[in-house]
């Protein structure tokens, strides 16, 4: 075998060490977890832990929607991640279709904000929304929390409806508008059906933000009842010993498990990057 | 009271010098964009500019405090608050550490990703999960992780023999800061590594194979060719994680609470702490104002430097 050839068997096999080593460290913890949420007590408190459950058991899932009232704070997050994502949807395309359609200074100002806040971290924020809140009686409610987290996702949803509306061609419209079509009809005839994924997109991310997300939850609720799914695991790591880890790790799982459909179904887009920057680390 | 204002200035700041669109067609753009843009003005822009005010107040907790205005005295108060050095000096650590591993991690993968592999897809699946997850719950999976008894790290430790390395990560004064870094680190690559996939394929094949017909190895052709066309993507992501990564909250507050002993008290946690512990609205705003200058300046510096070079 010539030298080059070995050369470039070496580089091959010491890719897919590396390759291996990444599918070690991204998925090793994911399989932890998995295998924490179907352990039993006992085996949880075992001196040198296993890596599968001896005897695995669905019993963690089941208390930690009982016991620790996950499933209230489950209940809570989807109304509240639901309203954000409907509401989301409904402020946003009319102004997406203004902002493509016309343009306007408005609509760059728009966008500019979008990269401008991304600058300031949160609580310069938050102690405003708060005090606002507050002074009109939103504070530790559910509405208050969806208005934030719709205002939270619209720069990104209108800048995601905008590619869609987009790649609508213009002579549809112009077309039915010399069939003597309104503009009312139009939008609905013609815009509505074209935009749909476009709308089931925007929609999934503002669900998947809100269920996500941690901070205004923790400072905006206050009554443990209202809490949302990020916040009540949250304080259930605070009440954690050995023995509760297991449906502390069950209820993480399903807590995961939205936003992994929504990746499962976005995959594609994703890898080819262009949702990139879609979902915020 | 407000929310009349600014709807006010919604109207005004456009002057309508677009001939182009009728009239009473302007009117109906402003109808399509006011629902999307007073919730902006009122939940968005006005309480950064309120919070950016407070910063040079004494604001305090409580419904009938008096709040006056003090110009620089929270800031004199910051220089001289040794919480506040220790918990810049813990962010800037963790902000620089989490964003270039980020980065070099990434890059790996992607380049890995963007070759004719087998398994190729596991990864790219696999890449994707960390995204997906709430970043309260990466918190947990990783204090799973790194649990003292019942810890996979721990365990690990031990099964190859290697019993003197098992420590209590996350608990531990020298070990706490590194731990979460890494925590971090996989959190965040999954979408570095989406953006930098995005870019190489954007790099003309012509370029390489002209560079291979010329009898460059795979290394000169990655410094030649692959990173100067990467360039812009690598300025502008690296840019956007050390923001994100200054400013995060939700991880490291589910994994440590800044502790032990402040060791992993980013400032966020600190201005959280100051505001919500304490009901220092004002000073924890000033926190934030000098976070955002530090953050721009850092920023400016990198980006010139990068322009130069290009």
């Amino acid at each position: 075998m010539t030298m080059v050839g070995e050369r470039r068997r070496a580089g091959r096999v010491l890719r897919y060490l590396a390759l291996a080593g990444y599918v070690i460290f991204l998925g090793f913890p994911l399989v932890w977890l998995l295998s924490t949420a179907f352990k039993p007590p006992r085996e949880l408190v075992r001196l040198h832990p296993t890596l599968i459950p001896i005897h695995p058991t669905t019993e963690n899932f089941v208390q930690a929607f009982t016991e620790q009232d996950l499933g209230r704070a489950a209940l809570n997050s989807l109304q509240v991640s639901l309203a954000s994502a409907v509401l989301t949807v409904l402020v946003a395309t009319p102004a997406a279709y203004a902002l493509t359609r016309f343009r306007s200074k408005l609509g760059t100002l728009a966008l500019g904000w979008v990269l401008l806040s991304q600058l300031f971290p949160f609580v310069l924020l938050i102690i405003p929304i708060f005090l606002v809140l507050r002074e009109v009686g939103l504070a530790n409610t559910h509405a208050g929390l969806v208005l934030i987290y719709v205002v939270w996702s619209l720069p990104f949803a209108l800048w995601m409806l905008q590619g869609f509306v987009r790649n609508i061609p213009l002579e549809l419209e112009q077309a039915a508008a010399v069939d003597g079509a309104g503009r009312l009809q139009i939008l609905r005839r013609v815009v509505f059906p074209l935009l749909a994924p476009g709308l089931v997109a925007t929609a999934l991310f503002a669900f998947i933000s809100a269920w996500n997300e941690f901070f205004f939850a923790l400072v905006l609720i206050k009554t443990p009842d209202l809490a949302t799914l990020p916040v009540a695991l949250a304080r259930f790591v605070g009440i954690e010993g050995t023995a509760r880890l297991g449906p502390l790790a069950a209820g993480s799982l399903l807590a995961t498990l939205p936003s992994l459909a929504f990746f499962a179904l976005m995959q594609r887009r994703l890898a080819s990057g262009s949702l990139a920057g879609a979902v915020k680390g | 009271m407000t929310v009349l204002a600014e709807r006010e200035d919604v109207e005004r700041s456009d002057p309508g010098r677009r001939p182009a669109v009728a009239r009473s067609d302007r009117l109906g753009v402003y109808l399509l964009l006011l629902p999307s843009l007073a919730p902006i003005l009122v939940l968005s822009v006005f309480p950064l500019v309120r919070g950016m005010y407070l910063g040079f107040t004494d604001a305090r907790a409580g419904r009938n405090v008096d709040v006056h205005f003090t110009g620089l005295a929270n800031y004199r108060e910051l220089l001289a608050d040794d919480l506040f050095w220790n918990s810049f000096k813990v962010g800037l650590l963790w902000a620089f550490g989490v964003t270039a591993l980020q980065f070099l991690l990434a890059l790996g993968l992607a380049l890995l990703l963007n070759e004719q592999l087998r398994f190729r897809g596991v990864a790219r699946v696999l890449s994707l999960v960390p995204w997906a997850m709430p970043p309260v719950v990466v918190g947990i999976l990783w204090k799973l992780v790194y649990h003292p008894d019942a810890g996979l790290l721990n365990e690990i430790f031990h099964r190859v023999g290697a019993d003197g390395l098992r420590a209590n990560w996350l608990g531990d004064f020298s070990t706490a800061l590194p731990a979460v870094i890494i925590v971090g680190v996989w959190a965040g690559m999954p979408q570095t590594t989406v953006v930098l996939l995005a870019g190489l394929q954007g790099v003309p094949t012509e370029l390489h194979e002209a560079a291979a017909m010329d009898g460059a190895g795979s290394w000169h052709r990655f410094r030649q060719v692959t990173l100067p066309a990467l360039a812009p993507v690598i300025v502008t992501i690296t840019s956007l994680d050390f923001i994100w990564n200054f400013n995060s909250f939700g991880l490291v507050y589910v994994l440590t609470a800044g502790g032990p002993g402040g060791k992993t008290m980013l400032p966020m946690l600190f201005a959280y702490e100051e505001a919500f512990r304490y009901g220092n609205y004002g000073y924890a705003a000033a926190l934030g104002n000098a976070m955002v200058v530090i953050v721009v300046a850092l920023l400016a510096l990198y980006l010139r430097r990068r322009l130069r070079e290009a």
